[in-house]
């Protein structure tokens, strides 16, 4: 079985600190880690090399200093990295980056099944994974929870959408991402830092990648644009009622309804 | 790309300043741009020299403006709509309103023909329908051809879907058949008058949000995150239609097969539920703890507690908030008698709304509290949880 981790760095912390006056992160030694959630993907594609052989190969797309996450999948048991770095990736939304993905994974060797996370701890968009899916016209199947097994043909999973639980078989080649339950990702083996130390990381630029693909890449592949960014108006307002028990009652009720937090919230004011 | 024109910059360094990705950095008497830039052309903006610019690789827009109306995708699960679906039709109605656009809604499902008639009953203009049994699950291949067809057909400007794990799924599939740019987890939705979608969401775990247009393809999508925007309101405009529409064979196959499907058990973490109720040492007996247990249920939350309780023995550790228990992120958490000491403070601020209940003004749960209610809890529970019943015997 040939599995296909993406994986990503992203900031060490989700809780960047923001200027409340120039709106500009605040981002002094904060450090970089692989995306938590492909964590889980690439725990999940060693668990499946395990029990049905194969080889796991780790792609992602960023600056040169995106080789260290790569060296860390090596050291977690991955056999083979990929990286896509280019200026002329920059600024890719989305689209741009599942396209950018999709041609890096087109040059590997014949895939069986991707393995994403389910979304990125910077981005928090969840839609690379689907994306890549579609541009490589395969299946997808998001949010899986647990992989129960391999056949000769597919995967069996479990994906966990709201207020269903889905049992699904997906045949191959396919693409899922996958979300905390799959299990502990296990810890960086000392063992393969030594071994792996002078494995090669392949790095593809724009070049290397189809010559049609070029115009879909970074910013000029990229439909959306971010017009500004802002700090988000807090409710920092703090404020004390007193009263009596059944005054207290009324207006905090009153006031969830208004915050949307109790339901039933318009015939109840009628 | 960004680019510097040397010759007119003064290397004032505002830019590097005020650049929120710390991509620029003076070197070797000039600013350079690293590969931390993302294109926010804040620094372009700001430039008091104008010395700032994009140089654009972007081939001509692929731009279809005439297209103005506006579609929005139910969510339609189990045999019924998902309460998310009128909060869909509601902001798309008011979005077509605004720019004199019509409002159109597909509905895909098993069953899903019987709820036509309901959506026109809330301002939509034109329902189309995919009611197949292979269409009773979420499954990816036909749910997004249904879409397709519908786009394809209806030719809307706008397309909205919900920000559930299945609209998350969906919309990232059907943006990218359609080479078009899609925003995730919106949070406030404008339309301009000239039809442009302006779409606000929040960015690196919400410290910052982030204002985003798709200028030059059509449609323009986004997912719109669940219970922030207002339900439709009943209306039935004059011509609203229910229309019948089939998928080919081929575009109902599917590599998926659904074994199994089984509703979600309740959460039982702590750590990943939207409503938190926190009782502390104040509640003072484990009657009083029922009374939490009783108002949690009824906002459809979960119990949490302070230390000594799980020592006393009142509650399973697993429910213990605070830097030796677990970090919580709920939309609203309400303590009941608990007076706020560092640890459990520090340990739930991630909340968006804090209620806090104590009879003790000075207590410092007041100080992180969005509404602090300064009162006997045992006289605030009882009509707490009166009150509720109240409100929520309407709920739908």
């Amino acid at each position: 079985m040939h599995i296909v981790v993406c994986i990503k760095q992203v900031p060490e912390t989700r809780n960047v600190e923001v200027c409340p006056e120039t709106g500009v992160l605040l981002r002094d030694g904060v450090d970089s880690i692989m995306n938590p959630f492909d964590l889980y993907a690439l725990e999940a594609a060693l668990r499946l090399k395990e029990q049905y052989g194969g080889t796991v190969s780790v792609i992602s797309m960023g600056p040169p200093q995106a080789q260290t996450v790569i060296r860390e999948a090596y050291q977690m048991g991955a056999d083979r990295g990929y990286l896509l770095s280019d200026r002329a990736f920059a600024g890719a939304d989305t689209l741009a980056t599942s396209y950018t993905l999709a041609q890096g994974i087109e040059k590997l060797d014949a895939y069986d099944v991707i393995l994403c996370g389910l979304q990125t701890t910077d981005g928090d968009t969840a839609q690379v994974g689907p994306g890549i899916a579609e541009v490589l016209g395969i299946p997808h199947e998001s949010n899986v929870s647990r992989v129960l097994g391999a056949t000769a043909d597919g995967l069996q999973v479990i994906s966990d959408l709201g207020t269903m639980v889905y049992t699904k078989s997906i045949k191959f080649p396919c693409l899922v991402t996958l979300t905390k339950g799959v299990g502990e990702p296990r810890l960086l083996s000392f063992k393969l830092k030594q071994s792996t130390r002078d494995w090669p990381i392949t790095t593809w630029s724009a070049a290397d990648l189809d010559s049609a693909a070029q115009d879909f890449f970074g910013l000029s592949g990229s439909p959306t644009q971010v017009e500004r960014i802002f700090p988000p108006t807090v409710s920092d307002s703090f404020e004390t009622w007193e009263g009596s028990g059944l005054e207290l009652s009324h207006k905090l009720v009153q006031k969830l309804q208004e915050l949307r937090l109790v339901e039933g919230v318009e015939r109840a004011q009628n | 790309m960004l680019r510097i024109n040397h010759d007119l910059c003064t290397l004032c360094e505002h830019c590097i300043s005020v650049c929120p990705f710390g991509a620029l950095q003076l070197a070797h008497d000039s600013i350079q741009v690293l590969d931390a830039c993302r294109l926010c052309k804040i620094c372009v903006r700001q430039c008091p020299v104008e010395a700032m610019y994009i140089e654009s690789t972007t081939s001509t827009p692929e731009a279809t403006p005439d297209a103005r109306d506006v579609l929005v995708v139910a969510e339609f699960e189990n045999g019924g709509l998902h309460p998310v679906t009128l909060e869909l039709i509601g902001k798309g109605r008011e979005m077509a309103d605004e720019i004199s656009a019509s409002l159109g809604c597909v509905l895909i499902g098993f069953g899903s023909a019987s709820h036509g008639e309901y959506v026109l009953e809330y301002g939509v203009d034109r329902a189309f329908i995919f009611d197949h049994e292979e269409l009773e699950h979420f499954r990816i291949e036909p749910y997004t051809c249904a879409v397709e067809e519908v786009i394809k057909e209806f030719e809307p400007a706008i397309v909205l879907f919900a920000a559930t794990p299945i609209g998350r799924s969906l919309a990232p599939r059907v943006a990218a058949r359609c080479r078009t740019g899609l925003t995730a987890d919106c949070t406030t939705l404008e339309v301009r008058p000239n039809g442009e979608l302006v779409q606000i969401r929040p960015a690196f775990g919400g410290n910052i949000m982030a204002q985003i247009i798709t200028p030059n393809h059509r449609p323009q999508m986004a997912t719109m995150r669940y219970k922030i925007m207002d339900p439709a309101k009943p209306r039935r405009n004059p011509g609203a239609r229910v229309e019948v529409r089939e998928l080919a064979s081929e575009a109902l196959a599917s590599a998926i097969k659904v074994l199994n499907v089984e509703k979600r058990p309740p959460e039982v973490s702590i750590a990943d539920a939207e409503i938190i109720v926190a009782a502390g040492r104040g509640i003072g007996d484990r009657e009083t703890l029922a009374l939490v247990e009783k108002l949690a249920h009824l906002l459809g939350g979960q119990v949490g507690v302070t230390r000594p309780l799980v020592e006393a023995g009142w509650a399973d550790y697993t429910q213990q908030i605070g830097l030796s228990g677990r970090a919580i992120r709920p939309k609203l958490l309400i303590t009941v008698g608990v007076s706020g000491a560092v640890q459990f403070s520090a340990s739930v601020t991630g909340a968006e709304v804090i209620v806090a209940i104590n009879n003790d003004p000075h207590a410092p749960i007041f100080k992180v509290a969005h509404y602090g209610l300064v009162g006997d809890l045992h006289e605030i529970l009882p009509a707490l949880i009166n009150d509720l019943q109240e409100v929520t015997a309407y709920a739908i």
